[in-house]
């Protein structure tokens, strides 16, 4: 790689300033104050705070609901993550075929994407809802099994679980495409030509060739279901019913603003950081090695 | 170069003169503002609207500016963050589980105070008792009551018809709630016997109230910041597993939280509905078959029957502002006070009429006779005896602790626990939020 020198010993820091100057603000500063909160107890108003330690992070760690939580933020991210990469290879793999209207599909299939998160919420529960939605009303002419996911724990984690991925599925597939459209059809014609089947042709040549790209969605997936679900799981289940869709960054917000206990919002969001980081080094430092980069 | 002046000059002229006529109509610019954030959507934010507009319209120095904030936690969330940024609204609605928060978090200034120190004379004693000790500490009132209600029972006139019940005769007892629901099913008349809103407001904090049952200790928390919860005792218990097996059976169905039920009502999929006084007008719109009210059911002996207790929400003064402000926001607080506006609101909302003179005009004026639904919930809150366990409730962190609640009801009702151990755990959970509480306010 070429070295670039610069000749005024300035210039490169003021050419990095202004991105420097947006993580500072955005990410450092809050990342900075939520730290601060998690070692306070504040009163609501803002106006008594006592230092109190650690003890927001003992109270959360001997908290069996926290834990539970933790649980579920991790099924949460793992379904999306699944759902959502696997569904869009799937798609991208389809959408590469040689088919009229292709243009139509291949835009169709981007258009979740630019919906926002709790449009989408909304979007199902119009459709779910067990008192106003219209899918629970076709399907009671189909089964008699009652899909309230009002009370019932894994029909509104699935739900939610669904309706994240489905948001993040127009993002993946562009990747895929892109990927799928990279491999020369050489060696896929040779593979052909060899007898192999498509099945053999895909996790032969075409899945490690695009390896790379399904890591970089499956970090990112994560990351995003890890903290950005938000939207989704507030538009249709807000947690519940009990704490099944409670993940972590929804019971953060609830302790936060409506429990209104700063301090332990605090801590949560600090802990969440801390998780969220060791799993992107971790996946970086195991999965990458299975990665093969061209 | 004067010739460019002059026309320069002439331009600015006329730009002033422009200004000055623009500014003519202006004493609406000397008026000052007073900043209301409320939590009223749909039908009822109209109606807030329709207030203000009455208040500005009868006076010339203030002019209330009314913000529909979202609903009522967004509302309280969005205060707090302001008042920290010093840009905190005049006046904040804020719902009935936030009143030992507002109440002791040193940022309001209690309403009498305010009345005080502007020397406008309001008769607090003409309130009814249930809403003003809610909203009171030593007998001195907080908050404006602004939209009070009490839960009561809907149904279905047109499927009692139909289930061959008497549509005049809304159950008293569970033990006929039980009845007039299997019958409903049993004749089609509807697919489930009843729903509820607001699960912990109604179904525990009234029926415990009503059943004069304590909800928590320290006479519910009025008594000090150390009380603790005690909804897992007999009666609690009872009707919670009884609501599970009704759940199974389809006698009871459950719609989720707040008013997200109201459309197995509206849709007549449920025969009975038990949900806010204030859903009258809203139902009156909405519902395309005849509907009456009745109280709340009760189980009967031994239970000594009591009243129930109010929600909604008061208006919060907000401290730190100017005298000249606070001087419009205790005018209109009087303004809202005022028998006549309160005839006005208790007839277009359905929140009850908080002073006794409203509520004896409208009678007087037979409304109450023509409208035998907005009754009920007087009667209800009026009619039985009152102890302190249905004065009310005042615990810290009350929006976490309902939020708990009604987490272990689900699942109670969804069967994942027993009714015991979902509301042992609703309670452990709850006193360590009231002991937090306790300790992030130490006076």
């Amino acid at each position: 790689m070429q070295r670039t020198v610069f000749r005024n010993r300035w210039l490169p820091y003021a050419l990095v300033a202004p991105q420097m100057a947006v993580t500072v603000i955005f990410f450092v500063w809050p990342a900075l104050t939520s730290l601060q909160l998690a070692v306070y107890r504040v009163s609501p108003f803002g106006d008594r705070s006592t230092f109190v330690g650690l003890d927001n992070f003992t109270k959360l760690l001997s908290d069996p609901d926290y834990y539970a939580s933790v649980v579920r933020s991790f099924v949460f991210a793992g379904g999306v993550t699944a759902l959502a990469v696997l569904g869009a290879l799937v798609l991208a793999g389809l959408a590469t075929q040689k088919i009229r209207g292709l243009a139509v599909y291949r835009t169709l299939l981007l258009w979740p994407y630019g919906i926002a998160p709790a449009v989408a919420g909304i979007i199902f529960l119009f459709i779910f809802h067990p008192a106003y939605g219209i899918l629970p009303y076709f399907l009671s002419f189909v089964t008699a099994y009652d899909f309230n996911w009002l009370l019932k724990g894994w029909v509104a984690m699935t739900l939610v679980i669904v309706a994240t991925a489905w948001t993040h599925l127009g993002y993946n597939i562009a990747f895929y495409i892109a990927g799928l459209l990279a491999i020369p059809s050489s060696v896929i014609e040779a593979a052909d030509v060899d007898g192999a089947g498509p099945i053999r042709r895909f996790t032969a040549i075409v899945f490690p060739l695009v390896s790379p790209i399904t890591f970089y969605l499956v970090v990112l997936n994560m990351v995003f279901a890890f903290f950005e679900s938000f939207g989704v799981i507030d538009a249709v289940t807000k947690g519940g019913p009990g704490q099944a869709t409670e993940i972590m960054v929804y019971k953060l917000y609830k302790d936060g603003f409506i429990g209104l206990n700063l301090g332990s919002s605090g801590a949560q969001s600090v802990i969440l950081m801390a998780l969220v980081i060791g799993l992107t080094v971790l996946q970086f430092r195991f999965a990458e090695k299975k990665v093969t980069y061209r | 170069m004067p010739y460019v002046m002059t026309r320069w000059c002439s331009a600015a002229t006329t730009l002033l003169l422009v200004g000055a006529l623009l500014s003519v109509p202006g004493p609406a610019f000397a008026k000052t503002e007073i900043q209301f954030w409320h939590a009223m959507t749909g039908q009822l934010n109209e109606s807030v609207n329709a207030l203000v507009k009455q208040f500005n319209e009868s006076q010339a120095e203030y002019e209330v500016k009314p913000l529909q904030k979202g609903n009522y936690t967004e509302t309280l969330t969005a205060a707090i963050a302001a008042y920290r940024q010093r840009q905190a609204p005049h006046i904040v609605q804020v719902f009935e589980v936030g009143t030992q928060t507002m109440m002791l978090s040193g940022a309001v200034l209690p309403v009498y105070q305010l009345m005080k120190e502007q020397e406008i004379a309001v008769d607090w004693k003409d309130f009814i008792a249930p809403v003003v000790g809610y909203y009171s500490k030593d007998g001195n009132l907080y908050s404006m009551p602004f939209n009070s209600s009490t839960p009561i029972l809907y149904y279905n006139k047109d499927a009692f018809t139909k289930a061959g019940l008497d549509p005049s005769k809304p159950p008293q007892t569970w033990k006929q709630v039980e009845e007039y629901s299997k019958k409903l099913m049993s004749s089609g008349a509807a697919k489930c016997g009843f729903s509820t809103g607001w699960p912990s407001w109604v179904q525990l904090e009234n029926m415990l109230a009503l059943h004069d049952q304590p909800f928590a200790t320290k006479r519910n928390g009025f008594d000090g910041l150390d009380a603790q919860l005690q909804i897992n005792q007999e009666l609690g218990v009872k009707h919670l597993a009884q609501l599970a097996a009704w759940q199974k059976e389809g006698v009871f169905s459950y719609g989720g939280r707040r008013g997200d039920a109201d459309p197995k009502f509206l849709s007549g999929e449920c025969g009975m509905y038990m949900q806010s006084s204030a859903l009258i007008g809203g139902f009156t719109k909405g519902a395309t078959f005849k509907w009456g009210t009745g109280q709340l059911p009760a189980y009967g002996t031994p239970y000594k029957r009591a009243t129930s207790i109010i929600g909604g929400a008061t208006l919060w003064v907000m401290k730190g502002k100017p005298a000249a402000e606070n001087r419009g926001t205790a005018r209109f607080l009087k303004f809202i006070s005022d028998t006549n506006q309160q005839m006005w609101w208790h007839v277009t909302t359905g929140y009850l009429a908080i002073s006794n003179s409203a509520v004896k005009n409208l009678e007087t004026g037979y409304h109450f006779k023509k409208n035998p639904d907005q009754y009920t919930a007087f009667a209800q809150l009026t009619k039985g005896t009152a102890t302190p366990n249905s004065q009310g409730i005042r615990l810290g962190n009350f929006t976490q602790i309902r939020d708990v609640i009604e987490a272990e009801m689900e699942n109670i009702l969804g069967g994942k626990k027993t009714a015991k151990q979902g509301l042992d755990d609703a309670v452990a959970k709850s006193n360590d939020m009231l002991k937090e509480f306790a300790a992030a306010n130490k006076q």
